[in-house]
């Protein structure tokens, strides 16, 4: 095979690699588990409480 | 028991304030060499704080020291939030604060005594870079080791930013950094022993050079600190991201087209055709996925664009947002080889960077500093909002003259250079176009100077927010703020 010809393969590979993620990201599949992840931000208020209580009571 | 039930957050605050002061130090040096630039008597016969050697030092100070500590303050925190675990690595968390301190005060010995590669934004030379490696691994551990023991079993789209940062720098830093000491070849004296050479010739060496400086701005001033956004504009504005899907898209989109944008700072010179070509098309398609991120963050304040009325943090970080739209939209345009030919080389190139350098990475990590300082000390918030609001106006009017200024006169240098008489000869001369560019400079120097003086008063406002009410206080407030 010529480097050209995998040069061409590559390129059509990584297409498909990316239309692929595009089709998992937006599937109905995975709506719930990214609600889930997407909140993550706002998931741990007592144990970031608990660590600065403890800091300050070290201070 | 306490480490399983609490973070770490002490190398958290170490960074965090270390990253404001790191931002006035570099920020000054970038005044007084813009001062220069206006006044060029300035500084006659001090060789140390010639521009050639202070220029490295203030990109340097800025991107590694000032956005490189907020990085790893706010990737520490990011990553133990989200992943509900304390940092893992022991003594290596240290490590990477003391090492990191240890770097930059290097780099600020090393570089006004005219120690450097010549590489930009790689200019320290091989010891240095040894000890930057060793720091980077411990940080790779550090950060990889946490995600690994997380008690969660998503990772949250922030961490993939990181993780990806991480490994890009690691790679890019150890391509590019491929030298010869010149100690191994018989130098002595500390200039020779301080000195390398890069491992690649000619034309392979500028390649790698742009490969290493654009992803140096790809992965360290754009990925890393979208992760950070990822994190605090959810945060601040009180609700989960506009679209996760989007945010997956967005981060593999990204990563996958920076890696081969850096050819476009190499237009028309010794590098072959087809590469230029490459980093040109590469660049264009950054668009797409930049602009993705942008809108999934602005998007993020839909239905809740009110919150931007009073409150100062989200202004800095949804304008930063805008500048992020602003300057790759600029870029890409600018990488078409058509507009190179007038833009490069001339201040054009130097007002794009600060509008992206000020402009986004300065203000995000700007708004994620002041959401998180007080929040790591236990005060409820900052010491003064009004100086927030006050820093926030100061530093947009800052970066605006800035990258006015460099608009303008860019483009009157390009059109300058290019002119030509009938019989072929240059219309102007070199100095004819410096001698145009003055009023720009002194504007840019009236820029640069309201961004340090809004950085003056940011420092101010956080040692307040430390210092103010004692720990007992403190403590009462936190209570407090949750029976709200």
């Amino acid at each position: 095979m010529d480097i050209n010809d995998f040069r061409a393969w590559h390129t059509l590979v990584l297409m498909v690699v990316f239309f692929g993620i595009i089709w998992w990201a937006y599937s109905k599949k995975r709506k719930s588990s990214f609600n889930e992840a997407a909140n993550l931000p706002f998931a741990d208020e007592d144990r970031h409480e608990a660590t600065v209580k403890k800091d300050s009571n070290h201070e | 028991m306490d480490s399983q039930t609490t973070y770490n957050y002490t190398v958290v605050r170490q960074f965090a304030v270390m990253s404001v002061i790191w931002g006035i130090v570099g920020m000054l040096v970038g005044v007084i060499i813009a001062a220069q630039l206006a006044f060029p008597e300035l500084i006659n016969g001090i060789p140390w704080l010639t521009y050639g050697r202070l220029r490295p030092l203030h990109t340097n100070a800025v991107i590694f020291a000032f956005g490189g500590s907020a990085l790893f303050a706010t990737s520490y925190y990011i990553v133990q939030r989200t992943c509900q675990t304390r940092l893992f690595g022991g003594p290596l968390v240290a490590f990477t604060f003391w090492g990191w301190q240890i770097i930059i005060v290097l780099a600020a010995l090393t570089l006004p005594m005219g120690w450097t590669s010549g590489k930009e934004y790689a200019e320290l030379e091989w010891p240095i870079d040894l000890l930057i490696t060793l720091v980077w691994v411990a940080y790779a551990v550090v950060f990889f080791g946490t995600l690994y023991m997380r008690k969660v079993s998503h990772l949250y789209v922030a961490n993939w930013f990181f993780g990806a940062y991480i490994i890009t720098i690691a790679v890019l830093h150890l391509g590019n950094s491929a030298e010869l000491p010149w100690i191994f070849f018989g130098a002595s004296g500390a200039t020779g022993i301080m000195k390398s050479y890069s491992a690649y010739p000619g034309a392979i060496d500028a390649m790698i050079q742009w490969w290493y400086g654009h992803n140096a701005v790809g992965f360290f001033l754009t990925t890393a600190f979208l992760g950070m956004m990822y994190y605090f504009v959810p945060k601040q504005a009180g609700r989960p991201v506009y679209s996760y899907r989007l945010s997956v898209v967005h981060f593999w989109a990204l990563v996958s087209t920076y890696m081969w944008a850096g050819p476009h700072h190499l237009h028309y010179t010794a590098l072959p055709d087809w590469a230029q070509t490459a980093g040109m098309v590469f660049s264009l398609v950054l668009l797409a996925p930049s602009w993705g991120g942008m809108i999934n963050g602005i998007m993020t304040l839909s239905g809740a664009w009110h919150k931007l009325r009073d409150d100062p943090i989200l202004k800095f970080l949804i304008v930063s947002l805008s500048f992020y739209g602003m300057s790759t939209f600029e870029g890409p345009m600018m990488s078409i080889k058509t507009v190179n030919a007038m833009s490069h080389y001339t201040d054009w190139t130097v007002g794009h960077v600060h509008s992206g350098a000020l402009g986004w990475v300065a203000m995000v990590s700007i708004g994620s500093l002041y959401a998180l300082i007080p929040v790591l000390f236990g005060k409820k918030e900052m010491y003064s909002k009004g100086l927030i609001e006050t820093h926030f106006w100061i530093a947009t009017i800052g970066v605006v003259l800035y990258a006015a200024a460099l608009w303008i006169s860019g483009v009157l240098q390009g059109l300058m250079w290019r002119a030509v008489n009938a019989d072929g000869t240059l219309t102007y001369s070199f100095i004819e176009s410096v001698e145009r560019s003055y009023p720009f400079y002194y504007v840019r120097l009236l820029g640069g100077l309201l961004f340090l003086a809004g950085m003056v008063i940011m420092l101010f406002n956080v040692l307040k927010t430390v210092s103010q009410g004692s720990a007992a206080e403190a403590d009462d407030a936190i209570p407090q703020a949750a029976g709200h």
